[in-house]
């Protein structure tokens, strides 16, 4: 009878367990750790360029920004929204930072009101995706050209190039007292993954964040001020790409109005090969930040090698693929045996619609 | 008790004869819908001929029907994927692919009809769209990151195809190359036929069966599910269409601009949603038309004929265009909330 | 917890390889060998002596970095077959290799650059994507001794050498010209033309505009910016039609823009009434020049801009020349050249192309 209850209880406790999320999430984690452990391999035994300490550094610079942008799209994805907006926000800041040093402000308050413009832009694309309820997908497409347009009316044809060293040699020094190999911007990207990872996985306000993206109806009834908080992340965006709009225009010394051109949906990618999900409620920074050395990883290593660069994108896309697949079928293959069909349903299904 | 099992009806969808005064403001609502997009457009037309004439006349009313016909193409593909409560991000590469290698034929094999070389595009489409379709619906995956990934895999290949080639219009054969230019009392054939393709669409979404169940899906597709509707096969078919589509756009870029290389139709993704979008189709799914979103296609080239006609400074035309964008989707989606909540408090008290 | 033992380790994993690999490797590296260098180590072994009688080193690993790969002028610059950059490379027994991104970006040029220069690259070809955003990466490459030349769109503060195509002033002035011969040096015309904030096409206007002041009676209505896109370019074409009903010429100094703008006045109602001239290539624009929508336009042979290049670069990279005005050498079968002001090569002046001789080019 004892043994019976054992059991019994044994298998629910391994149910639950496998039910559990946090468990779920985990494999894609490792499965992604070994990815770029395999990238890493793949890229030394290819080319003997590829692990030099030169080149980590080269890929710090070149991929900084895009690194940094996919923190608070990270926040925003699992909130179950999206921002598109986000090359153009850098690009706006950037347009921004040009105009008014080509006006002579001084550095400090350039960066003041490059900040307060990034915040209002990412207030603008959270007050309409909160208040007026209007879609994230279709609103930042909106805002997407229209900031890129702010740019555009900020320096028309012009290029601002003529920033003092002090500055422009974040493009070009690395962090002092690291190994040579620390770009300021990788230095940046590791402690804002940091703060990020922190508050979105041991602070109230993360739990929050992933109870909107499961449910935002049960999390407003269980009292979260969800449109507060979706605000908050938009603004959080805003201000995280106008400073990656900063990084980027003092690494190459130049302030035009297509910086940034097209970077959203790399940055996109990146999230969402990090497991995650697009519907909300799943993901982790953890992910992200392997996702990133992933995808950065595969593009320097073709690079390194001759394989095709044109290539690139399919390799980008076939991994995008590998990261739903392979967990829903891990997923698949395990609840085949024992769940309900009604268990079984994928979470797009059950999304439900926003009124 | 059964009534709960039926998919709910949104907007867009005409019901069965029982419910008569529901189906009745159904219609009306509807209907408002996309005479409110043409408002708008009417709206938008008379003001800008007012500050210039030459706005309306008869070479730019061509000009921009010809400039919309692609993207009302895509708009009719990608509408019937948004229904269903999908995306699909891939449309800018097929297009790209497919107006490569179907215009490539004419210098391949020369005398080739264009018939054929516009199956070639439609088939290249289809391919795409199947893929598409297999994993997005027997592999139940969120449909913008399968289609987010075939956008860099299809463009990619047509890099790696493409190289530094090009097709030049002198390759293409006149009558090929004439297909956007020939025009009957004043408006392109082009328009013509493809106004025609999307009220075939339209038409086939509100009445064939398969068709409606495609706003079943994107309203609550576990009811859907259980109602019998076989989802898997309508979302299939959907991207299916929605990439064959895309395919026939290509071709038809093609004989537009003379000039294909390994950069055609990039970026056309987020335009295409955005004109879908526009023209009233709810992002979620389950309601809008394919004319609506016909409409918003010819919304956004007009607004876009209207700047660079009325000579605003070009370094302003980026950010105007991006606020009426943003304007006319608060706009549309606005309205769309206010009827649908309309609705539901009229379905109530009628209850 | 399990969660947070097991994503540790996750992520300790990769990042202790690359610490480790980091500090254990040195920052030189060891040259690959690439499949250019293998094939045209067995050619150097015939052609070196072509190259070593002249002073001029071999084995050189020569990168070229267009602005993007997928463009057809720049496939025709740099190819061999079409007797470009690599194949000037070929004969003088050196390493040729065209590498860059796809999206005519810095941000999509500089990787390769990096690249490039982490390969052991001796010399860099490079067209600029921007004139200053290039430069911390190109200037840390000249920095170890790499020579930096940049053709087609220059990077002026950061690089050896400039191998420009046609004077600047020459390739506005000429467009200008052109287009008056046309249109009876009078009447409305405008310029179709790139992203706004493009150096070259930027250029060219200002020396446009110079020189129409020698045509009062021709008057420039609009700049418009067709930023190389297809429908971008068509739809600022047709405003243009729309907003000047009495325009009589267009210029557009990019091969993007008169394609577009020769596919919209492709029609009975403006062949003819419409003039249109620019930069465009023989192939594209053989079908407009056949049916009479475009007369003349004017370009250069790109091949030889390639070519040049290539030359430049291994006699900079082997010391012949400096980038000293009035410095010469000889660039194969195009024949001596000599450094000019700004450390400027010129190719030479620009062609015009017409329907006399549009058939003997296939680029």
């Amino acid at each position: 009878m004892n043994s019976h209850r054992e059991r019994l209880r044994k298998r629910a406790d391994k149910g639950t367990a496998e039910r559990d999320w946090a468990h779920v999430l985990l494999r894609w984690e490792t499965g992604l750790a070994i990815v770029v452990v395999g990238i890493v391999a793949i890229g030394a035994l290819a080319s003997p360029d590829f692990l030099t300490g030169n080149n980590l550094f080269n890929l710090g610079l070149s991929n900084g920004e895009i690194a940094i942008m996919t923190l608070p799209m990270t926040l925003i994805i699992i909130s179950g929204e999206i921002d598109l907006s986000v090359a153009s926000m850098l690009g706006m800041s950037s347009a921004l930072l040009g105009f008014l040093w080509a006006r002579g402000w001084p550095m400090p308050a350039i960066f003041v009101m490059v900040a307060v413009v990034g915040l209002a832009a990412g207030a603008v694309n959270g007050l309409l995706v909160t208040r007026l309820r209007l879609p994230s997908l279709a609103v930042t497409i909106g805002t997407l050209a229209l900031y890129r347009g702010i740019a555009t009316i900020l320096l028309g044809p012009n290029t601002v190039s003529n920033f003092p060293a002090a500055y422009t040699n974040l493009g070009v020094n690395a962090v002092p007292f690291t190994s040579n190999d620390m770009t300021y911007s990788t230095l940046v990207f590791l402690v804002l993954a940091v703060i990020f990872g922190v508050v979105l996985h041991s602070t109230p306000f993360g739990r929050s964040i992933y109870a909107m993206g499961a449910s935002a109806e049960a999390a407003q009834f269980a009292g979260i001020r969800v449109k507060r908080i979706k605000t908050t992340l938009f603004m959080i965006s805003g201000l995280v790409c106008s400073a990656a709009g900063v990084l980027w225009t003092f690494r190459l010394n130049t302030a035009v109005q297509n910086n940034g051109l097209g970077l959203e949906l790399d940055v996109v990618a990146i999230v969402l090969l990090a497991g995650v999900s697009i519907f909300g409620g799943k993901g982790s920074v953890i992910g992200v930040v392997l996702a990133v050395l992933a995808f950065c990883g595969i593009q320097n290593a073709l690079l390194l090698t001759n394989f095709n660069q044109e290539a690139s994108g399919i390799v980008t896309g076939a991994l995008l693929l590998a990261s739903v697949f392979l967990p829903n079928a891990a997923r698949w293959l395990h609840g085949s045996r024992r769940l309900s069909w009604a268990a079984r349903r994928p979470s797009w299904l059950t999304r439900t619609q926003s009124t | 008790m059964r009534a709960a099992l039926l998919p709910k009806r949104e907007t867009g969808q005409p019901a069965p004869s029982g419910t008569g005064q529901a189906a009745g403001l159904a219609e009306r609502v509807f209907r408002v819908r996309e005479s409110g997009i043409l408002v708008v457009l009417i709206v938008f037309v008379a003001v800008t001929t007012l500050l210039r004439h030459r706005f309306l006349d008869q070479s730019n009313i061509q000009f921009v029907l010809i400039d919309t016909t692609v993207f009302a193409l895509l708009a009719l593909g990608e509408t019937m994927v948004v229904i269903s409560r999908n995306v699909d991000l891939s449309v800018g590469s097929v297009l790209g692919l497919s107006a490569y290698l179907s215009t490539n034929l004419f210098g391949q094999h020369p005398g080739i009809p264009v018939v054929v070389v516009f199956l070639a595009g439609l088939g290249i489409g289809l391919a795409c769209g199947l893929a598409n379709g297999i994993m997005v619906a027997a592999g139940r995956v969120p449909s913008l990151v399968v289609t987010l990934a075939t956008l860099y895999i299809i463009r990619g290949i047509d890099i790696l195809i493409v190289g530094g080639n090009e097709v030049v219009a002198q390759s293409l054969p006149n009558a090929f190359l004439d297909i956007p230019k020939t025009t009957v009392i004043g408006i392109p054939d082009l328009a013509i036929v493809i106004a025609a393709v999307i009220a075939v669409g339209w038409y086939y979404l509100r009445t064939f069966r398969s068709g409606r169940d495609l706003y079943a899906i994107g309203s609550n597709p576990e009811a859907a599910r259980l109602a019998g509707i076989p989802v898997g096969r309508r979302v299939f078919t959907a991207f299916a269409v929605s990439g064959a589509i895309a395919g026939v756009a290509g071709v038809l870029w093609g004989a537009q601009y003379g000039t294909i290389d390994s950069t055609a139709g990039t970026g056309y993704e987020l335009q295409v949603i955005s004109a879908v979008v526009v023209g009233g189709v709810a992002i979620f799914g389950g309601s809008g038309s394919v004319v609506g979103a016909a409409l918003g296609a010819l919304l956004l080239s007009t607004i876009s004929s209207a700047l660079y006609t009325l000579g605003i400074s070009p370094f302003w035309d980026q950010a105007i265009w991006g606020f009426l964008l943003l304007l006319a989707i608060t706009l549309d989606q606005t309205i769309t909330q206010r009827l649908t909540s309309a609705l539901r408090q009229r379905r109530i008290r009628h209850e | 917890m399990r969660l947070r033992r097991a994503t540790l380790l996750a992520l300790a994993l990769p990042a202790a390889i690359t610490l480790a690999a980091c500090s254990s490797s040195s920052a030189s590296s060891t040259s690959t060998t690439t499949p250019a260098t293998s094939s045209s180590a067995t050619t150097s072994a015939t052609s070196s002596s072509t190259a070593s009688s002249s002073g001029l080193k071999t084995g050189l690993k020569v990168f070229i970095i267009p602005k993007n790969l997928g463009n057809s002028y720049f496939t025709t610059a740099d190819s061999a077959n079409s007797g470009g950059a690599i194949a000037a490379l070929d004969t003088l027994g050196e390493s040729g290799t065209e590498t860059s991104g796809t999206a005519a970006t810095p941000a999509s040029q500089i990787p390769a650059i990096q690249a490039a220069i982490a390969k052991g690259a001796n010399a860099l070809i490079v067209s600029a994507t921007d004139p200053t955003a290039l430069c911390p990466t190109l200037e840390s490459a000249m920095k170890r001794g790499i020579t930096v030349v940049t053709y087609d769109s220059d990077a002026p503060t950061c690089r050896d050498l400039f191998v420009n195509q046609a004077s600047t002033a020459e390739i506005g002035t000429s467009e200008v010209d052109v287009l008056a011969s046309e249109i009876g040096d009078s009447g409305q015309i405008a310029i179709v033309s790139a992203a706004a904030s493009a150096t070259n096409q930027n250029a060219w206007i200002g020396y446009m505009k110079q020189e129409l002041k020698k045509y009062p009676k021709m008057s420039l209505v609009s700049i418009v910016y067709g930023n190389d896109d297809p429908t971008t370019a068509t739809q600022v074409t047709q405003g243009l039609l729309q907003q000047y009903p009495n325009l009589k010429g267009i210029i557009s100094p990019t091969t993007v823009g008169i394609a577009a703008a020769a596919a919209v006045l492709d029609n009975a109602k403006y062949r003819g009434k419409i003039m249109l001239t620019g930069l465009g290539t023989p192939d594209e624009m053989k079908k407009y020049v056949a049916d009479g929508t475009v007369k003349e336009f004017v370009l250069w042979n790109p091949a030889n801009l390639g070519y040049l290049a290539a030359y430049a670069a291994v006699n900079y990279a082997s010391g012949k020349i400096t980038n000293a005005e009035g410095q010469s050498f000889t660039a194969g079968k195009l024949g001596s050249y000599t450094v000019g002001a700004d450390d400027t090569i010129l190719l030479g002046p620009p062609t015009v192309f017409n329907a006399a001789n549009i058939n003997n080019f296939n680029f």
